[in-house]
């Protein structure tokens, strides 16, 4: 079965639009040198590498890992390549978990990241295909209609999205390398800003940033070389279903409660809500908090958004469950590494290692992803107690 | 650092069944999901299957740049019916690496089988021009070196040293077209002398056209699962004993591209030398590219070398690793092969590669 395996390194970049000042590779470079570092090891202790990132259309590179082979130290190794659309940040994390999960290796290096400056998303996902519609859209145009007709069923009040926003841009104001500082925002500001997608306002969307997430993953007779303690993985799951079906759920996807059933089933969760002390959950856009909330199982579905409007989620009213305590995917969006960034958010947080926005004593955390048109599920459980 | 090998005594992966399509030089007006549906189905109905949820794990192999989309590979999903949900991921890398991570899966106990399927429809584009595109994108993309001249320049190497002549070259050219004649799937197959193929004009120096696969559109399909699994279905299968896979330097000065150390390594950590092998599947997408895999495997004149033709015959894109595996299962379960390799490669001038060794059960 399964081995025993935990994070004991964690690295990210300083997230911005443009980090003009590195190539892609000296950008992944220097989150991994930060996730070895974290982890007390170098280049030479580490067995195999992951990487993982959004569409190579994007900065139009083809199989990116033979390219950056050498800025990871990966030559001589093995080295994996995950690509499973937005959620791939969280699936590339459990992939590299697989490799050591398996007994195959002791120390696995994992890293994920988006170098939006020198891409142009929108081109890339909306290049014309043969016998399809064309289509120009983005993630906030695709969403948008789904997240109407969750406020059409909950009868949720209009002013939720306005309140998620504010909420993960003061709980990024906390976090250095969050791209969105805000540390002022207001209600007010986000209502009076730009109607994108209606609902959606551009405080509403998450930002285009650069930057890149690493994590070291060891075995259980390996976790001693860092100064912190280990990120025991207590449970990692992956679900996927069509875009489109006859009956479809979109609101309330499937996949993702399946995928998060499997999950809590590996860890011990009966209650997500009373049982997990916080969560790094993917909202690109506001009004996914709500939710996911419902979707994840922290509330009755209908109810999610009275947990964000009660302040059960916010770090700064001292909220039971705190969700997204760096800022989330609305203050630093790198889009393959955003799902990473949630996993490796989620480790900081049970190893004490979280800074202004650690939540006190946290034990147990959850970290999430999803991608495509809320089909691909990625999770994964963290602890700081060992199984 | 240990390959997979080291895990064989815990939790032995069974490879139950396989399929490849007819390698074809233009798909036409079919589209990636209706290359890769008649794929799944034949390997379901092999194993009497009847859907995705029927297996623990998928795991698919393509690259969105074949397709010209970005997330190319969700199309793929709708291949397989995938209501309800179901456990699944994908790499951008030949489907040999996507059966690499369904081991790793069913090794650690979260799956007892594993559906993988590559697929690529090359021909809409110029293949050689699009993977120029994998090439350090600040130095070396913008000179759009496409991937034939590259190894060209190998093979060069490879003649100066004195480590191949021409007619070495196209002896392999000879046996893969002469072994195609028995392969339904190949695009090339025929009767060719190694004097005929020497009368061949260059193409790109040295290399002439028939030292370079052709652009083939098509998909395989594999299922994997544990030996008590697979004991249960009650289905023929043979062991996936080791399976390793190495990079190397991306930067083709500080590498000797007249050898493959990457592939000798991961051969290593495979197994491959633990026993004789009868039969290997090479994926050498250039003639010259072959002499190096069969000598970094240590291969000797007891092995077969692409029996199939190998993808000198026909080369599916993301699905040709894949598919090496497969042959070289299917020989062992007809009887015609008790041990044999497979090899997978990715990247210019054979900078990643992957080793698999396969046993009669």
């Amino acid at each position: 079965m399964a081995q025993l395996a935990a994070v004991i390194g964690t690295g990210q970049t300083r997230y911005k639009t443009k980090r003009g000042d590195v190539s892609i590779a000296g950008l992944l470079r220097e989150a991994a040198v930060n996730a070895l570092e974290d982890a007390g090891l170098g280049f030479e202790d580490i067995d195999a590498v992951v990487i993982g990132k959004a569409p190579d259309m994007f900065e139009g590179v083809v199989m990116p890992e033979c390219y950056l082979a050498d800025a990871l130290g990966a030559n001589g190794k093995p080295m994996l390549r995950v690509h499973t659309a937005g959620s791939v940040g969280g699936s590339t994390a459990l992939v590299a978990a697989s490799h050591v999960q398996s007994g195959t290796f002791k120390r696995v290096l994992t890293v994920t990241y988006e170098k939006q400056s020198e891409s142009n998303a929108m081109w890339a996902l909306s290049t014309p295909q043969p016998f399809a519609v064309h289509l120009n859209a983005g993630a906030g145009g695709y969403f948008a209609p789904i997240i109407r007709e969750y406020m059409r069923r909950s009868k949720a009040p209009w002013d939720v999205g306005i309140k998620v926003a504010v909420k993960d841009r003061l709980h990024g104001a906390r976090n250095p390398l969050a791209h969105l500082h805000k540390p002022d925002i207001t209600m007010k500001e986000v209502e009076e800003s730009m109607m994108l997608w209606d609902p959606l306002r551009l405080l509403e969307a998450c930002p285009s940033s650069d930057g890149a997430c690493a994590m070291v993953i060891a075995a259980e007779d390996a976790v001693d070389s860092s100064a912190k303690p280990p990120a025991w993985i207590r449970g990692g799951a992956m679900r996927s279903e069509p875009t489109m079906y006859a009956g479809r759920e979109e609101v309330n996807p499937r996949a993702g409660r399946d995928c998060a059933a499997d999950v809590y089933a590996q860890a011990g969760i009966r209650d997500p809500r009373r049982d997990l002390d916080v969560a790094e959950i993917y909202v690109p856009f506001s009004w996914y908090e709500p939710m996911w909330l419902e979707n994840l199982g922290f509330a009755e579905e209908g109810q999610g958004w009275r947990l964000t409007m009660e302040g059960a989620t916010s770090l700064d009213e001292g909220g039971d469950i705190p969700w997204n305590p760096s800022g989330g995917v609305l203050s630093s969006n790198p889009i393959g590494a955003s799902g990473m960034i949630r996993f490796a958010e989620a480790a900081r947080q049970v190893r004490g290692d979280a800074g202004a926005h650690q939540v006190e004593g946290a034990k147990l955390a959850m970290g999430h992803a999803y991608g495509g048109g809320a089909q691909f599920f990625s999770m994964w459980i963290v602890g700081a107690d060992k199984p | 650092m240990s390959g997979l090998k080291a895990m064989s005594a815990q939790r032995d992966i069974a490879i139950v069944a396989f399929h490849q399509s007819d390698c074809q030089a233009s798909a036409g007006a079919t589209n990636e999901v209706e290359l890769i549906m008649p794929e799944i189905r034949a390997v379901m109905d092999q194993v009497g299957l009847h859907n995705a949820q029927d297996v623990d794990f998928v795991c698919s192999g393509s690259c969105d740049y074949l397709q010209g989309a970005a997330f190319a590979f969700v199309a793929g999903v709708d291949a397989l019916g995938a209501v309800p949900p179901i456990r699944e991921s994908h790499v951008e890398m030949d489907a040999a690496w996507a059966l690499y991570e369904s081991v790793l899966k069913i090794r650690m106990g979260h799956a007892d089988s594993a559906l993988i399927y590559g697929f690529a429809k090359s021909s809409p584009g110029e293949l050689p021009i699009v993977l120029s595109q994998q090439l350090d994108p600040y130095y070396l993309a913008p000179l759009w070196v496409d991937t034939v001249s590259l190894a060209a320049m190998q093979a060069r190497l490879m003649l100066d040293a004195g480590k191949i002549t021409e007619a070495d070259m196209a002896a392999v050219v000879s046996r893969s077209r002469r072994n195609a004649m028995n392969n339904p799937h190949a695009q090339l197959a025929g009767d060719l002398s190694v004097e005929a193929l020497l009368q061949e004009a260059p193409f790109v120096s040295p290399l002439r056209r028939h030292d370079c696969s052709p652009v083939s559109d098509g998909a395989s399909a594999m299922i994997i699962a544990t030996v008590e699994q697979a004991e249960a279905w009650g289905k023929p299968y043979a062991i996936l004993r080791g399976i390793d896979h190495r990079i190397e330097s991306h930067n083709l000065c500080t590498r000797d591209l007249t050898d493959s150390p990457s592939t000798r390594r991961a051969a290593e950590a495979a197994g491959v030398a633990d026993g004789a092998i009868d039969v290997a599947e090479l994926y050498a997408p250039f003639s010259h590219q072959e002499i190096i895999l069969s000598r970094a495997l240590g291969l000797g004149e007891g092995t077969r070398v692409n029996p199939s033709g190998g993808v000198l015959a026909g080369n599916l894109m993301m699905a040709s690793g894949l598919s090496r595996v497969g042959e070289v299962f299917q020989r062992i379960v007809s009887g015609e092969a008790r041990r044999g390799v497979a090899h997978a490669t990715s990247g210019p001038c054979l900078q990643h590669n992957l080793v698999a060794v396969v046993e009669a059960a």
